[in-house]
This record gives structure tokens, sequence and C-alpha cells, in this order.
């Protein structure tokens, strides 16, 4: 659909049944994202900032209003074109990398490629390409315990990488790292958003790590209370 | 091209968990070794009871000589001489009859140099051999004219051979019977042990007239204890017995409502009980087996949900990368299917060595058969599956959020 943003979300809203009734978390999330956009999304804990990144990455669905990528609307999708989705549009960056602890990096970077049917060859190929692009080469047997957390989070990029999704959702990525290991992190997510046009949503609640993106948009209470642009910083700046 | 890596994977979470994964397919070891073990031996019990009937002969029939009854006391049946080796020659003209032996049976004690032994003696005809379906290693029956002029030879039976020649070869030599000198003309093929548990190899045949005239001596002229009977074919069975009891009440002149002085045996049927018997039993110890079986695949559905729990994060990582239901269902199918494949390829050779050690503590026959083994594993591979479905389905309907923020 020519004109059409890369996300936009319409009345979006989120609710989690429990016991004592519906616990709503999203209420009516209004938000366009354009292609090659860098967003961060800030705001306190329980403003519904994880609630909104797994709906955007087709983890879970909405309850209310629309969300559609790319044109489609996500929500009339099937089970098996979401995990569709997931493997070829959408690449995940976790806090926890989310890196499976018995397969080595390899075979961790490659298994995208498993669920998207690509020849054995091809894929290992790839995934040693892509570790070499993060600065892992020499480690492709390793098991993710044997390196570092800044390493792992390298290792998870490439996963997300290998399939050339057009969105990188990253879901405190620095959290578990410290401030330079972080710095580098969003260093090597801002490039590819700069060299490769991917779209990168960023949830932190670091301000700091924030400034990387261009756009800011901050979740209160469910809600988007403001976005606004942010005054890009120049490139290999760091800030201390 | 998914199940490379799969298996693999596959490979590398049951060895993350050795002692477990040795544990869920020891349950399937044990019960496809159970399994072919008792299918072994019903197996062994089928084929001995198969070999008795083929060494005793098809379609047979005893006719005994009849039991008296004196002044009130009943004798037992063959205590009476009314049967002739002329009954029996008239029983063979019957067109029901295939081939007809009279035999006079007793005991006797046979010397060769150094050597005696007793076992039993049968006077009879060469037409026992047929009726019997019995053969020769070595050597040649005795004929007609050796039973017309009561010839002393003999052929004998593989433990008599052993027990006076060892390996020496005995077609032509001497053998004392009793008191008088036979030649020993053949020797009988091993027939094994019949369906009570003699062996059918002790025995030495001799001509009837022989054994009436010389070796037992008989104070009624040609009679003998009983005459085997085989009939002309499985159908002809009933009326040949008919026909047998009314020809021999003809020939023994019994009025109506008198009792027969004679009785007539179908041993086929005796036999036929026997191997219902043991199919009987060998149904039962594979049903039995099979409960192991069912148990071995329980055992690995509660391990693979044990292992679904554990891996729920795993599941949701694989889900945020595309995994999509299918996949995660095949994965873990997967694995269940390698605990039961590899379980019961173990466990077929446990059964196969179960089933020789049985066989060589309890000296039972026991076969194992091809298909025992294949059944068992077709039977592991359906349990695997079977028994991992739901613990798979399971997995793949996680929801992915719910599955990521396992903890």
């Amino acid at each position: 659909m020519p004109g059409a943003p890369f996300i936009r979300l319409t009345h979006l809203g989120k609710h989690y049944e429990t016991r004592a009734g519906p616990v709503p978390v999203l209420k009516d999330v209004n938000l366009d994202i354009e292609p090659a956009e860098f967003v961060a999304i800030m705001g306190p804990s329980g403003s519904g900032k994880s609630t909104l990144m797994s709906i955007l990455g087709c983890l879970d669905a909405q309850s209310g209003g629309t969300y559609a990528l790319e044109g489609r609307d996500v929500g009339t999708l099937s089970r098996d074109q979401l995990a569709d989705l997931r493997n070829r549009v959408i690449g995940f960056v976790f806090q926890g990398f989310n890196l499976l602890p018995r397969a080595t990096l390899l075979n961790n970077v490659a298994l995208p490629l498993v669920y998207a049917r690509v020849g054995r060859s091809e894929r290992l190929a790839r995934a040693r390409e892509m570790l070499e692009r993060v600065g892992l080469g020499p480690y492709t047997a390793s098991l993710p315990d044997q390196i570092s957390g800044g390493q792992q989070q390298r290792v998870a990029i490439a996963r997300a990488l290998i399939n050339r999704p057009r969105l990188i959702l990253a879901d405190e990525p620095t959290g578990n790292l410290d401030t330079r290991t972080g710095q580098e992190i969003m260093g090597l997510l801002r490039q590819l958003n700069a060299d490769e046009g991917i779209t990168v949503v960023l949830v932190t609640h670091d301000p700091d790590i924030a400034t990387h993106a261009q756009r800011l948009v901050h979740l209160v209470d469910g809600q988007v209370a403001e976005d606004g642009p942010l005054p890009r910083r120049a490139a290999g700046s760091r800030a201390r | 091209m998914m199940m490379g890596p799969m298996l693999s994977e596959a490979r590398q979470a049951m060895g993350a968990n050795r002692l477990r994964t040795l544990l869920t397919m020891l349950g399937m070891m044990i019960g496809v070794g159970a399994v072919i073990m008792m299918l072994a031996v019903g197996q062994g019990a089928r084929d001995s009871v198969a070999r008795s009937i083929a060494s005793m002969g098809r379609n047979l029939f005893v006719v005994l000589a009849g039991s008296a009854t004196a002044s009130g006391v009943r004798l037992g049946t063959g205590n009476v001489p009314t049967l002739t080796v002329a009954d029996a020659q008239a029983l063979a003209e019957l067109p029901t009859v295939g081939a007809v032996a009279p035999v006079l049976p007793g005991a006797a004690q046979i010397v060769h140099g150094a050597n005696n032994w007793g076992t039993s003696v049968l006077g009879t005809t060469p037409r026992f051999l047929d009726v019997r379906g019995w053969r020769l290693s070595a050597g040649f029956p005795f004929n007609d004219s050796d039973v017309r002029s009561a010839t002393q030879v003999a052929l004998l039976g593989q433990t008599v051979v052993k027990n006076l020649f060892g390996d020496e070869d005995a077609v032509g030599k001497i053998v004392r019977i009793g008191k008088s000198p036979y030649r020993v003309t053949g020797i009988l093929a091993a027939k094994g042990q019949s369906v009570d548990g003699r062996d059918q190899d002790d025995g030495v045949l001799i001509p009837v007239t022989t054994a009436q005239r010389k070796l037992f001596g008989s104070q009624f002229q040609g009679s003998v204890r009983f005459v085997v009977v085989r009939a002309a074919s499985a159908e002809a069975m009933p009326t040949a017995e008919r026909d047998m009891t009314q020809l021999l009440r003809q020939r023994h002149r019994l009025a109506a409502g008198v009792d027969n002085d004679f009785s007539v045996r179908n041993l086929t049927a005796l036999v036929s009980t026997a191997a219902e018997t043991a199919r009987t039993m060998s149904l039962m110890l594979g049903a039995i087996a099979s409960i192991s079986l069912l148990v071995g695949g329980i055992g690995i559905m509660n391990i693979m949900l044990v292992s679904v729990t554990e891996r729920t994060r795993e599941i949701g990582i694989r889900c945020a990368i595309g995994a999509r239901a299918r996949d995660i269902r095949l994965q873990f199918l997967l694995e269940a299917l390698i605990l039961s494949v590899v379980g019961c390829l173990v466990g077929v050779f446990l059964g196969v060595g179960g089933a020789l050690a049985v066989s060589a503590v309890a000296r039972t026959a026991v076969v194992v058969t091809l298909s025992s083994v294949v059944m068992a594993f077709l039977v592991a591979a359906g349990v695997g599956i079977f028994f991992g479905f739901y613990p798979a389905d399971k997995a793949a309907r996680l929801k992915p959020m719910d599955a990521l923020r396992y903890q």
C-alpha cells in the first residue's frame, strides 16, 4: 500500500483478564511509524511499554483497535502468517539476550533460517557472515555462556538480522549491560538503521540510551503522552 | 530440509539430561524386550507343538484293542486281544482310510557289544513309517516280505543308536534284542519330544510278526495291541471314524447294544488342543508384555510433559524468531520418537538376549521371529508418536508471549 506508514496503530487497546476483572494496560494508543525511523519508547514501569512491544512483534494480540504492519491488518492474520512475519519481517533483541543455551553461537544465529526453510550450507554461510559482521567471527563454535553479556547481545542482534528484517524491536537491549557495552550495542543498532534503513523501535528507561533515536514516544498509563523528534546527536559521540 | 537441524537439536536436548533420557528409554527397553522375549517363548512352544504334530503324523487315529468287562470288573483298553493284523488289513481297504499299521508294543533290553539299553520295541509293518510320517536318516526300512517271514531286522531310533553305538555307524550291524540277534537295516530320523514330553527317538521298530512269534510271544495268534490309522484326508476323518467302527463291529460280530470291544481315538484332535493351548499361552504372554510397553509409553509422555514445561522459555524464543506451531510440534514429537525408537532398539537386543538366556536355562525351545521384532519396533514407534503427541501439541499451543515470559 503505497504511502501507508510502516506501522500504524489505531485506537490500540490491551487488557489482561485477571480474577478481579480486566486490567487495562494499553488504552487507545495511536501511533504511526515511518520506514527507516528510529523510535525510542520511554515511560515509567507499568506504562505498557513491553506490552506494546510484544504487540508490535506479533507475539501477543491486542484487545481492541487495529495494528497495521506495512499496510496489512495484523489482527486478521493466522498463527502461521504471524510466525512468518516474526521470521521474515521482524527481528527481536531482548534484555535477557534469549539465546538457546545448548546451541553454538553459529546455530543460534542460523536458527531463524531453519524456520525459513533455508538449506544447510546457505544457512551456515550466512550465519558465519553475520557473526563476522558483529565482530564475533572467531566464536562460531562457542556456547552462549562462554562469552560476555555484550557479546551475547551481539549474537542476539546477529540472529535478529540474519533473515534481513525490515523492523528491529529492541526491548531494553542494554538493560543487562554496563554503560560502555550498552553504548556499543546502541552504536550497532544506529548503524543498521542508518546504513540499511531498518526501522528500529527501542524500549528503554534510560534517557541516555534513548538519545540514540530520532524520535521519542513517552508512554504514560497506557497512552501516548508525548511524541516528538529528538535532535540526532552526531555519530560517534559518546555521552557519559 | 528441517529434519537435519531438528535431529541434531533433539540429540542435544536429550544429551543435556542423560540420566533422565536413559531412564525414560529404560521403560521402552523393558517393554520391547519383554514383548520380544514373551513372543519368542510363545513361538517356541507353538513350534514344538507343531513339530510334534509333524512327527506324530497328520490325520491320525489310533484304534485300541478293547476293554473287557468280566464279572463287573472293567479292565483298561488293550488288555483283551481283540485286534488282529487281519483287522488292520481290513481297515486299510476302507476308502476313507489312507494307511494302516498294526502295532504290538513291548519293552526289551538291546545289547550291542559292551553297551545295553532298555527301550520300547514296536512290532509293526513298513506302513507304520508312512502313517506316522517318519523318515529314515540312514539305511532302508524292512519290507513286507520281512513281515511275512518274521525276519529278525530292526530300525533303531536316534537315542538308541547314541546309547549303543555312540558315533559309530549302526546300519548293517547286529544287535541283540531280548535273546535273539537282529540286523539293523536303518536308523530313524530324529523327531524330538512328543506333546507329552516323551522322547520319540527312544524306540525300535521290528516286523510285527517277529514281535508276535519271537520277541514277546502271544497266546493269541495275530493279535496286536493297537492299530495306527491315517485317514485319507482331514475332511474324511469323521467319516473314517464311523466307517472303522462299523467295520470292526461287523468283523467282531458284535450284536446291536453290545459295547465296542475296541476304541477309536482321534489323535489329531488331541494335538490341536495342545496347539490351541500354546497359542493362547503365547497370546497371553504377549498381552502381559504389551502392558509394559504401554507403561514405557506413559513414561515417555511424562518426561516429555516435564520437558515441555522446562523448556517453555526456549519455545517462546523459537516462536519469537519465527517457528510455526507445527515446527514446535514436530520437534517435540521427534524427541519422543527418538526416545522410543532408541529404547526399542536396545529392547530388541535385550529381548533376543533374554530369549536366548531363557532357552539356555530352561532348556525350552525359544524362537525369535523377524516378524515379532518388526512388530515390536512398529508398536514402539507408534507408542512414541501416540504418547509424544499430547506433550508436543501442548508445546505447539503455547502462546508465544506467555512462553517467552515464563520463568
